[in-house]
């Protein structure tokens, strides 16, 4: 993925000298930059470096203290977004199908009637994650795994344009994430935008082309072997220790700034 | 056998009109307090069944023991706490559950010293305990009304309602307005507890709710099925709740939820989903 910075791209998100307070403190501070039309970005950094709140801005649901988000696909239904696993209640009475279905929400309003059409756009979708077979399971019965290409499968049919995901390989197993990275990819191709927070320097090393390392303000942005440098991650972790020196332990990237940078 | 459990409804017309009246107020409290439980919201609804006492006390003292009076003033006093609340509960430190518990306490007291000021001791009991026996055709009607409604409204609203209850970031990114289907949902709670009031007082009228609510959820895994159980549960103990009432001369409002408390105890060690006895969920 050469070229990154060329003029010819189109910049889908512009960020312009934004900054965000989350609970009486800066957690987004002075951002610009831009996201460009197909691209795939890993967001990486600290923990309270502002990772989920980029998303969030980005979605309008936290309130941006300065600056502006352009977005050049300004209808709420060009985004997708998939928050962390953690924030959804896995013992809920519903099937595989009933969560997959909902990704048509927007597309189709709450009041319609699944059809011949609409059921088999659903599923084709259970087909893709792999889990056609299993569609009118409860959830309770998933696994972690499973769960995650649930809403894998939601968020595709979603089929926006701009498609954030919040740590979606915290819970899954390997083989899982392979299969998850396959179908990001495939989103990329068919030129969507996607931009994925994660602490996983080495599922970002190896498979996203483009990062962003953010520690309240913008550390490095660039392909991902320039970004994801010593000096870089020094300082994100340098910036970091000034507010959040508690947090070290439970966060896997900063482990990894602890015991090798 | 016979005459043990049907021939009382035979004979007595005031017991066939409170089981028609259990029968009617089951369909439409049990899904609501299914909702309710997969809201996480048990203890804000126990929170708002009290705060009705008020608004019933004004109604008592305008109309005497007049149900559909008392059943409007105490709507209304449960909507104004709800908002109250989570006005509350927006502006200052403190959480939601914090806030609805300090404001339930205060309705609380003000209702009971509302009714005392006029009426005696046993009006107070009946307001607080209810009276099922004493449920008259317009009572019945209301309840009946309030139960159309009630399940008319949550099959239009099911879909986003439920999308609301398990995945309120998802339904946010989606522009989804969850708040306004909370609010609809916060209102039908506020009338299905008027018309358990009616029937079981107002510190029993969340039994009608939550217990057949919980006991379904060892018994189900689907929202459809948890509804029917719920529901089935709600009846059961209501039938039963009235035949002992009728024959040991129990308090017929807390004789039904006693009964509905037994099963859900008998549920929690033998129910076949995530019970004591069945860890698996």
């Amino acid at each position: 993925m050469v070229g990154f910075m060329t003029k010819d791209l189109k910049s889908v998100l512009s960020f312009k000298n934004v900054s965000v307070s989350y609970k009486n403190h800066l957690a987004l501070d002075n951002i610009s930059i831009d996201f460009f039309e197909g691209s795939l970005t890993a967001v990486l950094g600290p923990n309270g470096g502002g990772k989920s709140t980029l998303l969030k801005a980005i979605l309008g649901l936290v309130p941006l203290q300065k600056g502006e988000i352009q977005r050049f696909y300004p209808k709420l239904t060009d985004i997708a977004y998939l928050a962390q696993q953690t924030e959804v209640d896995r013992t809920f009475p519903l099937t595989v199908y009933d969560v997959v279905a909902l990704g048509l929400s927007q597309a189709k309003g709450f009041f319609q009637e699944i059809d011949q059409k609409t059921d088999a756009t659903i599923q084709k979708a259970l087909e893709k994650v792999g889990l056609k077979d299993i569609a009118h399971r409860s959830l309770h019965m998933l696994s972690g795994g499973q769960f995650q290409r649930i809403l894998f499968a939601r968020t595709m049919l979603q089929d926006a344009k701009i498609i954030l995901l919040d740590e979606p390989f915290a819970a899954v197993d390997r083989y899982t994430m392979e299969d998850l990275i396959k179908i990001v990819q495939g989103w990329t191709t068919e030129g969507r935008t996607v931009i994925i927070v994660s602490h996983d320097l080495e599922i970002v090393q190896s498979y996203f082309p483009q990062s962003l390392l953010l520690a309240r303000s913008v550390i490095a942005y660039g392909a991902t072997k320039q970004v994801l440098t010593l000096e870089n991650l020094r300082q994100a972790k340098r910036s970091s220790g000034e507010w959040e020196v508690s947090n070290l332990e439970n966060d896997k990237t900063m482990q990894f700034f602890k015991d090798d940078v | 056998m016979y005459e043990f459990f049907i021939e009382p409804f035979g004979t007595y017309p005031f017991l066939r009109r409170a089981l028609i009246a259990c029968i009617a107020l089951s369909m439409g409290c049990a899904p609501v307090g299914v909702l309710l439980v997969l809201r996480r919201m048990s203890l804000m609804g126990d929170a708002l069944s009290h705060s009705v006492l008020p608004g019933v006390a004004l109604g008592y003292l305008f109309m005497g023991l007049s149900l559909p009076a008392m059943g409007i003033g105490g709507m209304f006093s449960g909507l104004i706490v709800a908002l109250l609340a989570s006005f509350i509960s927006r502006k200052t430190v403190l959480k939601e559950d914090a806030s609805f518990v300090g404001f339930y306490l205060i309705a609380l007291a003000l209702g009971a010293i509302l009714v005392s000021t006029k009426g005696k001791n046993i009006d107070l009991m009946h307001i607080l305990f209810g009276s099922i026996l004493a449920v008259d055709k317009a009572s019945l009607l209301l309840i009946a009304g309030i139960t159309t409604i009630s399940l008319f409204v949550m099959a239009l609203i099911f879909r986003p309602l439920v999308l609301e209850c398990f995945d309120p970031i998802f339904m946010r990114s989606i522009g989804g307005r969850g708040s306004l289907y909370h609010l609809i949902f916060m209102g039908l709670v506020v009338l299905n507890m008027v018309s358990a009031f009616q029937a079981l007082g107002t510190l029993m009228a969340l039994g009608m709710m939550m217990l057949p609510a919980i006991t379904a959820r060892f018994w189900a895994r689907e929202i459809w099925s948890l509804y029917l159980v719920a529901i089935l549960v709600a009846i059961v103990s209501g039938f039963l709740g009235l035949v002992f009432s009728y024959h040991y001369g129990w308090p017929s409002g807390p004789a039904i939820i006693l009964t509905s408390g037994v099963l859900y105890l008998v549920t929690v060690v033998f129910g076949p989903y995530g019970s004591l006895r069945c860890r698996r969920t």
